[in-house]
């Protein structure tokens, strides 16, 4: 989609807003990371926000997850301000691979569920149904066999499929990537994106993907961002594909691998 | 034999238990957020603590537990402060604590004797007030872990996820710092300040090698900590020995068995 000559106001949209980033400033230690930022991500999106070191990738997300406070400017969630959006669980989150203690002793099935957690289960015990929709989210990224065995025991592509797995467990909506691939061999970053891509274009999901892989932007959203402002470059991917996938919990997605 | 009927050998076995419970409990965390010597740390401005209570004359275990605290949020906020250098802030309040420790020592030198109980632990010395204290943090810690579980569990797997899932990251930080500090300045009596971490640390070390998931390694450290403070309690009794250098003793030879055992499971 070209919004190059519409501004923000003329701005058409074929769907609902997902995330709106209106004049967004952000200095750290005196230096201007983002200078009037803006930016809306529509539903059925894949955006890959590129940008060299510095550029303020995870500035960006941090402050689009809530985590640090924009200097100045507005950024709305699900047409909600991000200060008082509540829905988190509307929200996957897939880390860094490096953010993790390797020697923590959790296992697959726990870190799995633990993407159920939230402000609203907060003092509830995790019960059937939570179960099940572990076990749905583990069977769709073909990590069920891994249930019990250690997060740190298992290869990088099968630590990436867990995360990701933890993201989808919930039900999300909108679905955030810090780096994921970073450290993870070529073909197993390879099927990752296919499962990607299957997500992106038969359910119901927006992408919001910090990344280094210039192959993969390239090969996926063309060679031009639809976006720039400084040093952060925005590629867009959207899709009106039919959500055929049979089945209907978002967390299924093994029909590629 | 006779000893162990004896209520001052009970008291102290009561503590010893309650204590067994709580230290690991909250070792896991800390531990597991590379903030094993804050023990250390806390224990040693406790101390510092109970020699000005005995100064002024206040209840000697209070005045370390409220000396604890105050180091708790500092250290929080000396973190904030050097972000990249968790284990600096560690060692400045450290600093801090032995000296106003040596400081007031100085002062009353009169109570050599009794400050010498508190760095060295001297279970027999626990009375009721001590053991409702103990009781007291017991209560809070072990609800405060059951009903938190499953967030503390995210927080400290991956903080990162945590804050996206809108779960207060203050308040446990804050609150997991605090209870730190009660556990701390309670178990000094029973272990002494200057081994009271490894009550934090040791069951935790021993169980992250066994453990096969987290819910397994919560329980294993709580087991393996309450089987050396109750063998090394009756063992100290019975032969006269150091309460607390007895409990840790044990929990080191725990410690080597899962170093043996590991290897005849590999081979």
């Amino acid at each position: 989609m070209d919004t190059g000559f519409l501004n923000k106001a003329e701005q058409v949209l074929c769907h609902d807003p997902v995330i709106s980033i209106e004049d967004l400033c952000f200095s750290y230690e005196g230096t201007r990371v983002i200078q009037g930022l803006n930016y809306v991500a529509q539903e059925r999106d894949f955006v890959a926000l590129a940008g060299s070191n510095g550029a303020g990738k995870s500035t960006l997300l941090k402050m689009i997850v809530g985590l640090l406070k924009p200097g100045s400017g507005r950024i709305r969630l699900f047409g909600t301000p991000v200060q008082e959006f509540r829905d988190w669980h509307r929200v996957g989150y897939v880390p860094q691979k490096s953010n993790f203690n390797p020697l923590f002793p959790a296992t697959v099935r726990e870190v799995v569920t633990s993407g159920l957690y939230n402000r609203g289960t907060m003092f509830r015990r995790i019960g059937a149904t939570e179960h099940r929709k572990c076990n749905a989210a583990l069977e769709a990224l073909d990590i069920a066999a891994l249930a019990d065995r250690k997060i740190g025991q298992l290869s990088g592509g099968q630590q990436q499929r867990v995360f990701l797995a933890r993201a989808l467990v919930g039900n999300p909506e909108l679905l955030i990537l810090d780096e994921p691939t970073v450290g993870v061999d070529v073909e197993t970053q390879e099927s990752f994106f296919q499962l990607l891509t299957h997500l992106h274009q038969h359910h119901h999901l927006t992408f919001l993907m910090v990344t280094h892989d210039r192959e993969m932007i390239e090969s996926t959203m063309g060679k031009d961002p639809a976006h720039v402002a400084g040093k952060l470059k925005f590629y867009v991917k959207h899709t009106h594909a039919p959500m055929d996938c049979d089945v209907e919990d978002v967390s299924h997605g093994g029909g590629t691998r | 034999m006779d000893i162990l009927l004896d209520s001052f050998f009970q008291r102290a076995l009561a503590g010893g238990i309650m204590i067994g419970l709580t230290a690991p409990l909250i070792g896991i965390f800390l531990v597991l957020r590379r903030l094993s010597m804050i023990g250390d740390t806390l224990s040693h401005v406790s101390i510092a603590g109970v020699a000005l209570g005995m100064l002024i004359n206040i209840y000697p275990l209070g005045m370390g537990l409220v000396f604890a605290l105050a180091a708790s949020f500092a250290i929080e906020k000396l973190r904030k402060e050097y972000k990249t250098y968790a284990e600096l802030s560690i060692a400045i309040i450290m600093s801090a604590g032995i000296a106003l420790a040596t400081l007031f020592f100085s002062l009353g030198k009169g109570f050599n004797v009794s400050v010498s109980g508190y760095l060295f632990g001297n279970i027999y010395t626990l009375d009721k007030v001590d053991l409702m204290m103990v009781a007291g943090v017991t209560v809070i810690t072990v609800l405060f872990v059951l009903l938190n579980y499953k967030e503390m569990f995210l927080l400290f797997f991956d903080e990162e996820a945590a804050a996206v899932s809108g779960l207060p990251i203050r308040f446990y930080n804050v609150a997991v710092t605090m209870l730190t500090a009660l556990v701390i300045s309670v178990s000094i009596k029973i272990v002494g300040a200057l081994l009271v971490s490894s009550l934090v640390t040791i069951p935790v070390a021993a169980s992250l090698r066994l453990a096969k998931s987290f819910k397994h390694s919560i329980i294993l450290v709580v087991v393996c900590s309450e089987l050396a403070v109750i063998l090394g309690l009756t063992a100290a009794a019975l032969f006269d020995l150091a309460a607390g250098a007895s409990v840790v003793l044990l929990l080191i030879a725990f410690l080597l068995c899962t170093f043996l055992v590991k290897r005849k499971i590999r081979v």
